[in-house]
């Protein structure tokens, strides 16, 4: 992981708020590793804000193979290998959900961005949550990064972690 | 919390824990955790080993499946092989089935011959077939249910209505949300009132490849309730029996059993 290159991702990621009224953001980088297998499949994400009873608070992104024509058949049928968010409430939800749900994504590191004020944290009421990230992958494995915060935060802060199998680096971006 | 009748507490000290059969039957279903539209296989089976078909198959004559909205669906592809038999269904509605098996009539036994007679049959044909006077007359009033869950989606409840006879699983946990570390909380009913008192046997699949049955024994409090705290994920195969006087003027005794298989993710 290049760190010049993270640093210039916050920058432009701060820039925006500037020429917007002061809003609490948060910034989230997910990195799908490239893997030397065999068969690969782009991993299933599921990204979201969990609660402290576990209940799902924010759906923020879900990537998985979207429409009918795969040649593996429906993509929504492997959503339930994401087992911690199937069972936390994504086998509640009707596919697809705007803004929220998308296609797989290639090896790189891909970077969200959200608003207090808009979309998924519009609704969040104040308190503790843990932002989750979960992967699984067609004949591979499923891992899940889990990372506490409160919103909204109090100061800015940068929180990271790495996975081991599935997910490479994690960087959550906080700005109140 | 409500009491529980003093009739009902002396009737559960009528019950008495029965000896393991020597044979387990059980459903086994290919996935329990899916989404709507898909199709699962289910096996069934009786064996030694959990779950592995070494003995022979599980007749599906009594074989009922309630979808989620209450309704009976039914299955496609049945077959009987040698070692046991097979069906598929097709979970058209977002929720939780239950698939079932449920047995209930008499067995008997008796003298013939110098030889001991076994039969099996409903009440009706009892009479016909078995000479009421034989010597060493044993007549047992069966009641036996083999079931497993399959769920499409978020788990629902309508299809684990009680029904008010024999013995029955009412899980307070859905019976496919069931996870390596979490606690899940079941209750026994025996002829629609709480089952008290009755002994639970929890056995995790795989039986082949260990040296032991790793058995987990639980008992049912007053209101029929027990925990079980998952310590692997995988398929157990529960089971629960009890030993009554009988409801049925030809039988010496009524034996209730139920049976499940329940998977656990990890």
């Amino acid at each position: 992981m290049n760190p010049c290159r993270w640093s210039w991702i916050w920058v432009g990621m701060l820039s925006l708020q500037w020429g917007a009224a002061l809003a609490a953001e948060l910034g989230v980088s997910v990195e799908v590793p490239a893997l030397k297998v065999a068969e690969y499949h782009r991993p299933y994400v599921a990204i979201w804000l969990e609660g402290e009873q576990q209940q799902i608070a924010a759906h923020l992104a879900l990537w998985y193979q979207t429409g009918k024509g795969g040649p593996e058949g429906e993509g929504t049928k492997w959503l339930k290998d994401l087992r911690t968010w199937w069972r936390r409430g994504g086998r509640a939800l009707q596919l697809p959900v705007d803004g929220m749900s998308g296609a797989t994504r290639v090896p790189g590191t891909h970077v969200l961005h959200y608003r207090a004020e808009h979309g998924p944290l519009a609704a969040l009421a104040p308190g503790s949550y843990r932002l989750q990230v979960e992967a699984a992958r067609e004949v591979g494995g499923r891992e899940l990064l889990s990372l506490p915060l409160d919103w909204p935060p109090a100061a800015a802060a940068t929180l990271r972690t790495r996975g081991v199998h599935e997910l490479g680096q994690l960087n959550v971006r906080l700005e109140p | 919390m409500y009491r529980i009748p003093t009739a009902v507490i002396c009737f559960t000290l009528l019950l008495l824990p029965l000896q393991a059969l020597p044979h387990k039957a059980f459903l086994l279903p290919s996935a329990t955790v899916l989404v709507p539209g898909e199709t699962i296989t289910v096996d069934a089976a009786v064996s030694n080993d959990l779950f592995y078909f070494n003995h022979r198959p599980l007749g599906l004559e009594d074989l009922a499946v309630t979808a989620p909205d209450g309704s009976d669906a039914a299955v496609d592809n049945r077959s009987v092989g040698a070692l046991r038999s097979s069906f598929d269904l097709v979970l058209t509605q977002a929720g939780t089935y239950r698939i079932a098996i449920r047995r209930s009539g008499l067995t008997a036994s008796w003298e013939e011959a110098g030889e001991r007679r076994r039969w099996r049959g409903s009440a009706q044909a009892f009479a016909a077939e078995v000479p009421s006077d034989a010597p060493g007359l044993q007549v047992t009033q069966i009641d036996t249910r083999i079931e497993t869950f399959a769920t499409a989606g978020a788990p629902t409840w309508s299809a684990l209505k009680s029904a008010g006879s024999g013995l029955e699983l009412l899980p307070e946990t859905p019976p496919n949300d069931l996870v390596v570390g979490e606690t899940a909380a079941l209750r026994f009913l025996l002829d629609g009132v709480p089952a008290a008192g009755v002994k639970v046997t929890l056995i995790p699949g795989g039986t082949r490849y260990r040296d032991q049955q790793a058995e987990v024994i639980a008992v049912t409090d007053d209101e029929g309730r027990f925990r079980m705290k998952w310590d692997q994920p995988g398929m157990w195969w529960l089971n629960a029996a009890v030993e009554q006087e009988p409801k049925a003027d030809a039988a010496h005794a009524r034996r209730v059993s139920y049976t499940a298989t329940l998977e656990v993710l990890p």
